[in-house]
């Protein structure tokens, strides 16, 4: 099967794409597995210069899931681009940089100097992490928020440009019409929900932030959801994330509307899990005489007509 | 290089109704290992719980020929994955991926080893004595826990000609108290002689043996314990705050700066 699949002018080898923040800047992984077999690696997130996030604990485990609130610890733009990138090259690695920002003026500040740098092949919109006290999240909680960063960052680079959208909104896919009319190539969702554990015994959080984002397969149902709701509100392609664990949950995503998929969690359980999806997916397109996965992208049958085809 | 074995369980070895060594069938990781390392287990097949679960390698397994065969590890049942740890069956397939972190220093005679464990904070110990023993570097465990039936392997510590300084919190066995106390004592009496300092514990035990090694200026080494997300660099759960060669803190992950870090470095709370 033909796994390539398009995010507009950027073709990818494979619909999997390693999801930011969770998988370091990719060369942690070097050793491990060959890069260049994903679709692409969205680096963790930069800022303009280095971050420290929050004190440890930042994660703890729940049914199926787990919190986190890392409080996006980063060594910044300038570092990335020195240390990590030229590795990333070597290994024909397709990256996608997550991009974050306290003001506007930051987001297309770090846009700018990626887009100076052969290596980098994508720029991810941090608009939706729940973690940080400023910048983040407050743009991808407004609509007009989203559409005034998309919209700068759409001045200062031609990389495709994906915003990355927030589960903990009422309407999603409004906010993916608007990055859409702002000028977004693509959009990726959902990044974590917003969410808590207390320990009963001391009364106190479980971790050291109080809230972090929950993801895992826990979130995956609502993830899907979401994600059919934007392919059916944007012509512009959907990332499609949350929970995904094996093959199925890639095609379960892809036939909801997902041209491409971020796998997150898993990648903690399992380093070596991208062999054994691809291996799935293989294996699907020869039961199925399926030739071209991108035909299998929102093929969901409703029992109506199909708000796309 | 890590792998990822799918080991089935040689054996599960209780050791009260807390601790139990697990025995797994992974050469691969028997050969790499080197004391200090750790591995990412997890038991259970499904998503619940979901993610794998970081141990110190606490013995390096061989057969009778002397071929790798497996590793050990010490375990406290705790939470969730360290119950299902407790009560694997053998012949039950565990997935192991390691070995995993930077590993202790060894240090060469005449220079002694002193190793202090508070807990399960035994588990690196085991295979860093055989090791040094090897080395003929000679070697003392300062080891406390909380009561005479929660100090393990003793026997096996002596045989490896190992120095055992014990203590429990209710007096049952050894001298009463904490082991930071006798661990002081020996240090201020020990001018003469070159010791480097090993711990592995509790984070407060972490802490004073730190204090106490840099009153007495002695090496220490300790091996930290993070809520992990991954173990390979990728989440970034486990951080430790480091002073770097500046004296600026920063926060490192511990599953690949460490596990093992250089005490005088950490800023302890």
């Amino acid at each position: 099967m033909d796994l390539s699949v398009r995010i507009g002018s950027l073709t990818l080898k494979n619909p999997l794409i390693a999801a930011s923040g969770c998988f370091g800047y990719g060369v942690e992984y070097a050793d491990l597995i060959d890069l260049s077999l994903l679709g692409g690696i969205a680096v963790k997130g930069l800022f303009l210069t280095e971050r420290e996030g929050h004190p440890a604990p930042r994660i703890v485990e729940t049914p199926a899931g787990m919190v986190n609130a890392i409080g996006l610890q980063g060594i910044g733009v300038h570092r990335f681009v020195n240390e990590k990138l030229p590795e990333l090259r070597a290994r024909n690695a397709t990256v996608i940089v997550n991009v974050c920002g306290t003001t506007i003026e930051e987001y297309a500040e770090v846009s700018r100097i990626l887009s100076d740098h052969e290596g980098v092949h994508a720029i991810e919109l941090n608009i939706s992490c729940p973690n940080i006290k400023e910048g983040g999240i407050q743009f991808g909680c407004s609509l007009s928020g989203t559409h005034d960063v998309v919209s700068a960052v759409r001045k200062v680079t031609r990389l495709p440009l994906i915003p990355k959208l927030t589960p903990n909104v009422t309407s999603p896919a409004s906010f993916a019409k608007e990055a859409e009319d702002a000028g977004a190539d693509a959009v990726s969702l959902v990044n974590t929900f917003l969410a808590m554990v207390i320990d009963v015994e001391t009364r106190t959080p479980k971790i050291s932030n109080g809230m972090g984002g929950l993801s895992g397969p826990a979130i995956r149902p609502i993830a899907v959801r979401m994600v059919h709701e934007c392919r059916n509100a944007v012509k512009i392609p959907v990332i499609g994330m949350g929970g995904i664990t094996d093959a199925r949950d890639v095609l379960e995503f892809m036939i909801a509307g997902a041209t491409a998929v971020q796998v997150g969690t898993a990648n903690f359980v399992d380093p070596f899990i991208w062999q054994k999806m691809l291996d799935g997916l293989d294996d699907y397109g020869q039961r199925h005489h399926i030739a071209r996965i991108a035909d299998l992208i929102g093929s969901l049958h409703t029992g109506s007509k199909a708000a796309h085809t | 290089m890590p792998s990822d074995v799918a080991a089935d369980v040689i054996a599960n070895i209780p050791l009260s109704n807390d601790y139990n060594v697990l025995q797994l069938a992974a050469p691969a990781i028997a050969a790499a290992a080197t004391p200090g390392q750790f591995v990412m287990v997890k038991v259970a097949t499904g998503h619940d719980p979901l993610l794998r679960r970081p141990f110190s390698v606490f013995e390096v397994l061989r057969d009778r020929a002397g071929r790798h065969i497996g590793i050990s590890i010490l375990n406290k049942r705790i939470g969730v994955s360290t119950r299902l740890v407790y009560s694997a069956r053998e012949g039950q397939r565990v997935s192991c991926l390691g070995p995993l972190g930077r590993p202790f220093s060894l240090v060469e005679p005449p220079t002694e080893a002193w190793m202090v464990a508070g807990g399960v904070g035994l588990a690196p110990f085991l295979a860093l004595t055989e090791t040094l023993a090897a080395r003929g570097v000679p070697t003392t465990l300062f080891y406390g826990a909380r009561r005479a039936s929660e100090l393990f392997y003793l026997d096996t510590f002596r045989q490896l000609g190992a120095r055992l300084v014990l203590t429990t919190e209710d007096g049952s066995a050894g001298e009463a108290g904490r082991i930071i106390a006798p661990l002081e004592r020996e240090l201020a009496a020990a001018t003469n002689r070159r010791v480097a300092l090993y711990a592995c514990g509790p984070e407060g035990m972490l802490a004073a043996t730190a204090r106490v090694a840099e009153r007495f200026a002695r090496p220490c080494q300790v091996s930290v314990e993070r809520t992990m997300g991954c173990g390979m660099g990728g989440c970034y759960s486990c951080v430790v705050p480091m002073k770097n060669e500046q004296g600026t803190a920063h926060h490192v992950r511990s599953c690949i700066a460490g596990p093992v870090l250089d005490a005088d470095r950490i800023v302890w709370d």
